[in-house]
């Protein structure tokens, strides 16, 4: 693997200067490899947009470096513009960035500005709404004639279709219902695991986190203060409780049974793994035959 | 009669551009709701939750069917302040529904719109601030504060108005998990303290067990309803219609579905874990 990412010592102060200076990423270093997925996690105000932002350029460094394949994204400022093709954002709620006549001209918009035509371009809308589950009706339609959650897909498809080598989705399931948020992850995931795309996700949902991160972040007032594997992080519950943030509710279960003497491990993600934990307690016990 | 009464309503949003009638976003929903009550209603995004809130203040009129808010049906339009009065709405989006440019005045815009004479919105304000424990942010400006905060401030300015009930449509799904338990914290401080009827719209299933009664909605009609046990040991009628119960009763559904002996469904951690106990002691 190589690395994809690679914040240096990197710093962002709103407003310099002036009474109203405010430190808002201080010091993050850190470096991640192609093709992760990567959460990212952290209470209002911790950080985390500004420190996306600062990744494809949208503001740039106090002090310190962001490094993409190799090379300073800032080395040639007039070039930052090439960056934001590499680095894709996804806006929370990225529907009411919609403009276009219809929803195809919208997804086109990102690959035609980078210099993308006919098929090439086609092709990349068409890719882009199959990773978000678009049909091929709906493509025709005005973006403002869909459904919340179409709207949202269609948003993202059009930052998908630029097939950025790193995708930074900013709470890409905040608002959504329970399938809608299901159905939206698996796709994001999808779409990771066929392009071999480094996949930065923000949510304020650790269980969304928790069943799709390999490594997560965790930012607390400006600083990054946890950068580990997913199991590790929701092995600390006390101290994300410490951060304003939880782990999930089946996390936390399997921590207080393992607290009674249990054996039972740490950093239980998901139900499934619950269940066959207990299961084979039980097995070893004999209690089920 | 109770409270709320919601009598066999139907209703549709106006029909579709090509003449067509649209269908319906509610479809024969009938709900009691007593005073005092803590009810949450779930479902999908379009399932006509949102529709029957704004039916509870009058601000949607059912197409057949009627609505009793304290004996007093929303069609009548004299009445219609008086329930504007007694049910207050909160929306998803605190920033849409923060109209000043400082907490204290945010919050007396309501009942200056009632008409309430000024000395007495003063006290109003200062008592709807201390309620959501907003009170030490009265002077600041509301885009400066937490989205937890904010969310806090806009419940204030509902019950500055003093209303009897108060409607939430989904007023977490913005916030963080500190801003979550800050609005779940004040909702039932009211609910239980002060005696205040709360219907509270959510997506999160850990919000929806400290209710005292659960309503499930599905294509504009109610799915089921009872006490959030009897709701969520349904959990192969939330799973087909795609709905989330919480982890704690998933495993404990899942544990039975192996054979063992569960009488009582676990709703949060503490009764989970001792669940966990029981069964392996």
């Amino acid at each position: 693997m190589s690395k994809i990412l690679e914040l240096k010592n990197l710093s962002f102060v709103y407003g310099q200067g002036t009474p109203f200076e405010k430190c808002a990423v201080s010091n993050v270093d850190l470096s991640i490899e192609k093709g992760e997925l990567i959460g990212i996690i952290g209470h209002t105000g911790s950080g985390k947009s500004t420190l996306v932002q600062l990744l494809n350029g949208l503001i740039r460094p106090t002090s310190g470096q962001v490094i993409l394949d190799g090379e300073d994204i800032w080395k040639n400022p007039k070039e930052i513009r090439k960056i934001r093709f590499k680095v894709g954002m996804v806006f929370q709620y990225p529907e009411y960035q919609l403009f276009e006549e219809t929803v195809y001209k919208d997804i086109a918009f990102g690959p035609a500005n980078m210099g993308k035509s006919g098929n090439e371009l086609h092709d990349a809308v068409i890719k882009a709404a199959e990773f978000t589950g678009l049909d091929r009706e709906i493509l025709s339609k005005s973006p403002f004639d869909l459904s919340g959650g179409e709207k949202r897909r269609a948003a993202i498809a059009g930052v998908m279709a630029m097939d950025p080598e790193v995708l930074v989705l900013d709470e890409p399931t905040a608002g959504l219902d329970p399938m809608g948020r299901d159905v939206l992850l698996s796709q994001i995931v999808q779409y990771h695991r066929k392009r071999k795309n480094t996949v930065l996700l923000v949510s304020h949902s650790m269980e969304d986190i928790a069943r799709v991160a390999d490594r997560i972040m965790v930012m607390n007032s400006s600083k990054l203060v946890m950068f580990d594997e997913t199991k590790k992080i929701f092995s600390h519950s006390r101290e994300l409780e410490k951060y304003g943030l939880r782990v999930p509710q089946i996390t936390k279960i399997m921590l207080k049974l393992k607290e009674k003497g249990y054996d039972v491990s740490d950093g239980v993600l998901t139900v499934d793994s619950a269940l066959s934990q207990i299961y084979s307690l039980l097995n070893r016990e004999g209690k089920i035959w | 009669m109770n409270f709320i009464s919601v009598q066999n309503i139907f209703f549709s949003y106006s029909n579709n551009e090509d003449g067509s009638l649209a269908k319906n976003a509610v479809n024969g929903v009938s709900l009691e709701i007593k005073k005092g009550e803590f009810i949450a209603l779930l479902g999908h995004n379009g399932c006509g939750k949102s529709t029957i809130a704004k039916h509870l203040n009058a601000m949607l009129l059912p197409d057949s069917g009627k609505v009793y808010i304290d004996g007093d049906d929303t069609c009548d339009e004299e009445k219609t302040y008086d329930i504007r009065k007694k049910v207050g709405l909160v929306l998803q989006n605190p920033d849409n529904q923060l109209v000043a440019s400082i907490v204290e005045e945010d919050v007396a815009f309501g009942p200056e719109n009632l008409g309430v004479e000024p000395e007495k919105i003063r006290i109003r304000v200062d008592n709807a601030l201390k309620a959501v424990d907003m009170y030490e942010y009265r002077k600041h400006a509301p885009f400066k504060l937490s989205g937890g905060q904010k969310q806090r401030v806009a419940i204030a300015g509902i019950l500055a108005m003093q209303p009897e009930c108060i409607v939430l449509d989904e007023p977490t799904a913005m916030l963080d998990p500190n801003g979550r338990n800050e609005v779940l914290s004040t909702l039932l401080k009211l609910n239980k303290q002060n005696g205040m009827t709360v219907v509270l719209i959510t997506h999160y299933m850990d919000e929806a067990v400290l209710a005292d009664r659960v309503v499930v909605m599905d294509k504009g009609k109610i799915l089921t309803l009872g006490t959030p046990r009897e709701v969520f040991s349904q959990v192969e009628l939330l799973k087909k219609h795609r709905l989330d119960v919480p982890q704690a009763t998933e495993l404990a559904y899942k544990l039975k579905g192996c054979g063992l002996n569960i009488d009582k469904m676990p709703l949060n951690e503490e009764e989970c874990v001792k669940m966990l106990e029981e069964v392996l002691k």
